[in-house]
């Protein structure tokens, strides 16, 4: 498509267009990518690259740890594309879709509570699936699974 | 409870059957239910496995007007102080199968968001198997705190101080321990 | 948190515990902070204020100053069995102004699991996230694993596949409309859409060995053959579930109280779907027919005729009809696949993926080092991104999957559409009746398991 193409794209698995975008022109982006026709916003996820043997990016597209990923859905032309964004460890702050797609706002809200990924300019960034006073991010990579050792009869140990 | 303060001889023996029999035909379960595990428990209500031949098919939406809270589902880190405060609305004598792994132990689900077990939080009679225990484990779980009703195995138990039987033993200081006088039968009572 | 005690009698740390029932500040901002922006996507296309109105909030306390609403809660265990929803409820008198689901109480890590389990493992955490069909749950899982194994399943295995989510999605909607004729007030409803939906789950006991949960659909295939005389069972379960949806056509369509009660409550239109990302019956119930089975085809769908049912109004009424007739219509997909069941595998042969027959276990070394490797370590995926899409009973259940060469995934992320129609559910409330807000909870159908995984 004309608006994805200005962006560094690869192709899906199942055909569909993934673009890489920097955090600058994510909104851009994604503006460009709905007047184009892409009128639903189907998922917002986070991912955490810690430990990741490595992923196929773009030249010019910095490897970050964390990386929130827009799937978008065209109905008229039964399309999907994915957007990329790489949000640093350091700094993980990212725009949010919230003015172009109302429907990001639960999604965005739990990309905070299990990620720790902060989007500006949401209406109500708070914990949504973890209590209120929780504190870390459970699905980050350096946050353990919190096991509790099981005693079994025969068993050694903990897996 | 002035049932356990009666001392015994043939008459209160008598009562005793009755009230323990009128309490166990008529427990009215408080609708807690989570997950999947409530989904089998609304399957036990309906038609194929009648719940109403014991008289249970009303569940409860007050706590205070229920005697069983059946715990049907995972219990998260959130949910938990709920199901105290519901445990706590309940009227005593009131009892708790834990339905299914993820009520008695965790389940499958090892993991910080989940609490290993609901006997961290409340205190379980029956702990019913299974993912998720089909009707008929259900059933035999009901059958089990019927059981346990009947013979009064069940207010012998300790921790509960308004339930406890008056002792003859002048010494107070020795721990109390049950004494379980009959075993309990599992299956099917006569 | 630790493990804690196994002491009951531990009083202290038990009146703690029931001490911190609230949970901290879910609180509502007061009116005056909302901005018009979002008032008009509050309101939308639903004219709830008169004509003529500019938008400013200050002109919207005159009738309604803030110290005259009240915020009552509902919840999160309340009798509507549609698992632990609350709601946060701003109320002027009987007419709800403003929702805030709350969500959480039934967060079970399930992301979190998956990078604990195997790809082989994974089929039973993904099943019990959705529990009313947990066929198309893994049904999902196996078609992104398979995606990115590049492994293609035999013929066989697809229809078997295909046949169980159509069954799954009868049985979904059965509970639907049980649950929903009791939200309504109907107990007969309750009592006969749990019988049949017996019947269905007396076929899966016989197929997979369990009623719910089945992790039957793995990645390679499915985990066993149909059994013998399975034509004989399905097709009494499609006669007389087909029968059946008549009669709940009398009891429930032809009554006019259901009609008074669901008609022209929670007006949903197209725009604000689409805005929302709203799918399933709620998007199809506003006249936009996007059915991921006819337009973006996975399994065989292409192969079958069914029609895509759509509303027009978009309201309750419109989507208790569009899920009686999906219930027909996956009745007719189900007798399709019951006559071009192709013999063959019901798995694919690749012994690097499928564990071998437990019989040729004794005889083979082999069979038994690769028994012994997929249970034990599980297959490798190739490094990789996929997401795949099905639709499930409540509308497009997608699974993002990050792999990293690993037999466990890397990166598991589950879309419910539950989780993403649940914010529907103030738009559909507002200015509504306290009593119309169960019967709108209803009909958005949010399961629990899926919101909050």
């Amino acid at each position: 498509m004309t608006a994805a193409a200005t962006y560094p794209t690869t192709t899906g698995l199942d055909g569909e267009t993934i673009c890489f975008v920097t955090r600058d022109q994510y909104i851009s982006a994604v503006a460009a990518l709905k007047d184009d026709g892409y009128e639903m916003c189907v998922d917002v996820c986070a991912v955490d690259y810690l430990g990741h043997p490595g992923r196929e990016l773009p030249e010019e597209i910095p490897a970050a740890r964390f990386e929130v990923v827009v799937n978008l859905l065209s109905l008229s032309r039964k399309q999907r594309t994915r957007l990329r964004v790489q949000i640093p460890e350091s700094d993980p702050r990212v725009d949010s879709l919230f003015e172009l797609y109302p429907g990001t706002e639960a999604m965005e809200r739990e990309a905070f509570d299990l990620m720790g990924i902060v989007f500006e300019g949401h209406p109500d960034l708070t914990r949504i699936l973890m209590p209120e006073d929780w504190e870390g991010h459970p699905l980050r990579k350096d946050y353990g699974v919190g096991r509790v050792p099981v005693q079994f009869k025969e068993a050694p140990g903990p897996r | 409870m002035a049932l356990e303060d009666l001392s015994h001889n043939f008459l209160t023996g008598r009562l005793e059957d009755l009230v323990r029999w009128a309490r166990r035909a008529s427990v009215w379960p408080a609708s807690f239910g989570l997950a999947c595990c409530a989904i089998e428990m609304m399957a036990t209500g309906g038609a194929d496995f009648d719940l109403s031949r014991y008289g249970m098919e009303v569940f409860r939406n007050s706590p205070r007007q229920a005697d069983l809270m059946i715990v049907a589902g995972r219990v998260s880190q959130k949910m938990a102080p709920v199901l105290r405060n519901v445990y706590d609305q309940m009227m005593a004598p009131k009892w708790v199968i834990s339905m299914g792994v993820c009520a008695s132990s965790g389940g499958m689900f090892n993991n910080y968001a989940i609490v290993q077990g609901v006997d961290q939080i409340v205190p379980v009679d029956v702990y019913a198997p299974g993912c998720p225990p089909s009707p008929e484990t259900l059933m035999h779980a009901i059958l089990t705190l019927h059981e346990q009703i009947r013979t009064g195995e069940i207010l012998r138990r300790p921790g509960g101080a308004e339930l406890d039987a008056p002792s003859d033993a002048a010494d107070s200081d020795s721990p109390w321990t049950p004494e379980i006088t009959s075993t309990v039968r599992m299956g099917t009572p006569k | 948190m630790s493990a804690g005690t196994r002491d009951v009698s531990d009083v202290k740390r038990l009146s703690e515990l029931s001490s911190e029932t609230r949970e901290g500040p879910q609180e509502m901002l007061p009116r005056s902070a909302t901005t018009s922006a979002q008032l008009g996507r509050e309101s939308g296309a639903v004219l709830r204020l008169p004509e003529g109105h500019v938008l400013d909030p200050a002109s919207l306390d005159v009738e309604r100053p803030d110290d005259e609403t009240m915020i009552i809660n509902m919840g999160p265990q309340h009798p509507s069995t549609h698992g632990v929803l609350r709601l946060m409820l701003e109320l002027d008198g009987e007419f709800v102004l403003r929702t805030k689901p709350v969500i959480g109480y039934l967060h079970t890590g399930m992301e979190k699991q998956a990078e604990e389990l195997t790809y082989v493992q994974g089929a039973t955490n993904v099943t019990r996230m959705d529990y009313l069909s947990p066929i198309i749950n893994e049904l999902a899982f196996s078609l992104a694993v398979e995606r990115l194994l590049h492994v293609e399943i035999p013929e066989r295995a697809t229809w078997i596949r295909m046949l169980m989510s159509e069954l799954n999605r009868v049985s979904s909607h059965l509970v639907w409309m049980a649950t929903n004729g009791m939200d309504v007030g109907s107990t007969s409803m309750m009592i006969y859409g749990l019988r049949e939906r017996e019947m269905i789950l007396a076929f899966y006991e016989k197929t997979a060995g369990l009623r719910m949960n089945l992790n039957y659909v793995r990645p390679g295939g499915v985990a066993a053959d149909l059994p013998d005389g399975w034509e004989d069972d399905v097709e009494i379960i499609c006669d007389t579930i087909e029968a059946r949806t008549y009669e709940y056509d009398d009891l429930l369509t032809g009554q006019p109280i259901f009609h008074q009660r669901m008609e022209g409550v929670g007006t949903l239109s197209a725009e604000e779907a689409l805005a929302l990302g709203l799918t399933g019956p709620l998007l199809r119930s506003t006249g936009v027919p996007w059915d991921l089975r006819r337009a973006m085809p996975y399994l065989h769908y292409d192969e079958v005729e069914f029609d895509v049912i759509v509303g027009t109004y978009g309201d309750n009424f419109d989507r208790y009809a569009i899920r009686l007739n999906e219930i027909r219509e996956s009745i007719r997909i189900v007798r399709q696949c019951l006559e071009k069941m192709p013999p063959g595998d019901y798995r694919t042969q690749d012994a690097k993926v499928t564990p071998p027959p437990r019989g040729r276990i004794d005889a083979s070394m082999e069979a038994l080092i690769h028994h012994f490797k997929l249970f034990t370590e599980g297959f490798h995926v190739p490094i990789g991104e996929v997401y795949t899409a099905v639709e499930s009973p409540r509308g497009e259940l997608g699974m993002y999957l990050v792999s990293d060469g690993s037999p466990k995934p890397f990166r598991l992320h589950v879309r419910g559409p539950s989780f993403v129609n649940l914010q529907a559910v103030p738009l559909l409330m507002r200015g509504g009746l306290l009593s119309d807000t169960i019967t709108v909870i209803s009909t958005v159908d949010p399961v629990m398991g899926e919101v909050d995984r």
